[in-house]
């Protein structure tokens, strides 16, 4: 029952295109899985999935009990449980870094301006950007800002994080502090999902790797694998990945 | 002769308050069902987002002057008496509401699609999201083209004249039938018009050009 988020035989399509054939894998309470894989084998399809921005065709996802797939799914108890950050940021840019991380909070869990306030410099302090709060997001370099993205999810104290590519919008020189920050987390015991090109990240911080191809989890197991892979597959994606 | 009586001028000038207040009245009511409008527009229902969009292609479909026609004689017709002002103020609020709608709806559908995803993911409800991330980012990039168009409303109202509102081109009708001066009358009731509608159109392009530099 550690499951947190479970995954069984999930197949989505779009239109006639089946994106995800049949995906099935769990992630346990703590747990950091990377999940790697070539373009358009359907990695973000399947985050989109587990906090159903997308609705799947037949299967089941589970996330802290809840059927995911359950067409009476309170969609906002689901969202709170789960925070995602994508490639894009997608800060507000009409709202200060504080406003951004207390937005929800104070919305969706009717905290107090003051309480959310603080709530905002602890989160901000996490991530290193203590004295960024009163700016704008178009003040701050992209790894700035989604540091922040990561601490405005970070806000709702979710029990499990989903990352898509989260540096890869980012000079390299930028990774880096995106990356700490992410593996700090990952000590701290919080339970994540990785989607990254970043093979040092899944070597240094993840327990398992998942490796897909084509919509299917296609080698799964340590992040040993990356070193030496079962199929083929894998074989030739590290190739080219170095 | 010569010059215009100072009487005559007066009087175009309390014209020009009429136009004004039709306007402002137009664009006041025509602003709130504007509004519902774009919402309507946007409804995730298909049913409220299609009827929405019949009646925005009706109205815009429509001369303003006939839809003006169509309350103000078709109503009479059904021995509802309806005044001057209100034929005409219902009509520029259909008119308008229809226009701004459209308008406003763009502005929303510029906003990044994935803004409100991360409203969402964020656990926000879909009026939360609308309300704290899309509408304020929605409003700054509707503000010159709104303004614009409050222009074309303003300009609009001289078609109240022809149910016989006295707003500034019935004002200078009335003038001009016992003087005979329409070059004089007309022209002055011209001026009265640019110079409501030239800050206008101004402070339009202010703002497009605020909004270009802002977004880079
Ligand atoms: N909204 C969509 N509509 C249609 N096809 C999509 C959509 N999103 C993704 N796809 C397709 O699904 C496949 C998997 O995409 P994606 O999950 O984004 O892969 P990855 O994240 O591994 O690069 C791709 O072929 C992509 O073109
Ligand atoms: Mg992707």
């Amino acid at each position: 029952m550690s499951a947190v988020v479970r995954l069984r035989d999930v197949h989505k399509s779009y239109g006639a295109v089946e994106v995800l054939k049949g995906v099935s894998f769990e992630v346990a309470s703590g747990e950091v899985v990377a999940v790697i894989g070539r373009s358009g084998s359907g990695k973000s399809t399947a985050l989109r999935c587990i906090n159903r921005l997308e609705r799947i065709q037949s299967g089941m996802i589970e996330v802290c009990g809840r059927r995911v797939d359950d067409a009476a799914l309170d969609l906002r108890a689901l969202r709170q449980e789960v925070g995602i950050v994508f490639q894009s940021y997608n800060l507000f840019p009409h709202l200060t870094i504080e406003q951004n991380i207390t937005l929800a909070p104070r919305r969706v869990k009717r905290m107090a301006q003051r309480e959310a306030r603080e709530l905002a410099a602890e989160m901000l302090a996490k991530v290193g950007l203590s004295e960024k709060i009163d700016a704008y997001p178009e003040q701050l370099s992209g790894g700035q800002q989604q540091r922040v993205a990561i601490a405005r999810s970070l806000a709702m104290s979710p029990r499990v994080m989903l990352f898509d590519e989260v540096t890869s919008a980012l000079d390299p020189h930028l990774t880096g502090e995106v990356l700490r920050v992410m593996e700090a987390l990952a000590k701290g015991g919080m339970t994540m999902i990785v989607v990254t090109h970043e093979m040092g990240f899944a070597r240094r911080a993840a327990n398992r790797v998942i490796f897909m191809h084509m919509g299917r989890v296609w080698e799964t197991g340590p992040s040993s694998i990356l070193s030496n892979p079962q199929t083929p597959e894998l074989k030739d994606f590290m190739a080219n990945e170095l | 002769m010569g010059g215009l009586s100072l009487n005559y001028f007066l009087y175009l000038l309390q014209g020009m308050g009429w136009t004004v207040a039709l306007t402002l009245l137009a664009f006041a009511l025509g602003g709130l069902a504007g509004f519902l409008v774009m919402l309507a527009r946007i409804s995730p229902v298909p049913a409220v987002s299609r009827a929405t969009a019949a009646y925005v292609q009706v109205i815009q479909g429509i001369p303003v002057l006939v839809i003006l026609f169509i309350v103000y004689f078709g109503l009479g017709i059904l021995e509802i008496d309806v005044p001057p002002l209100v034929a005409a103020g219902l009509s520029l609020t259909a008119y308008t509401s229809a226009f701004l709608g459209e308008i406003w709806r763009g502005a929303v559908e510029a906003v990044p699609r994935t803004q409100m995803e991360a409203a969402e993911c964020l656990a926000l409800t879909r009026w939360q999201a609308l309300r704290d991330v899309i509408l304020p980012q929605a409003v700054r990039i509707a503000t010159p083209p709104t303004v614009g168009f409050l222009v074309q409303v303003l300009k609009s109202t001289s078609l109240a004249s022809v149910v016989g509102f006295v707003e500034l081109t019935r004002a200078a009708q009335v003038i001009n039938n016992s003087t005979f001066q329409p070059f004089l009358i007309f022209g002055t009731a011209g001026l009265m018009y640019f110079v409501l509608c030239y800050p206008l159109s101004l402070w339009s392009r202010t703002l497009e050009r605020r909004l270009n530099v802002g977004r880079r």
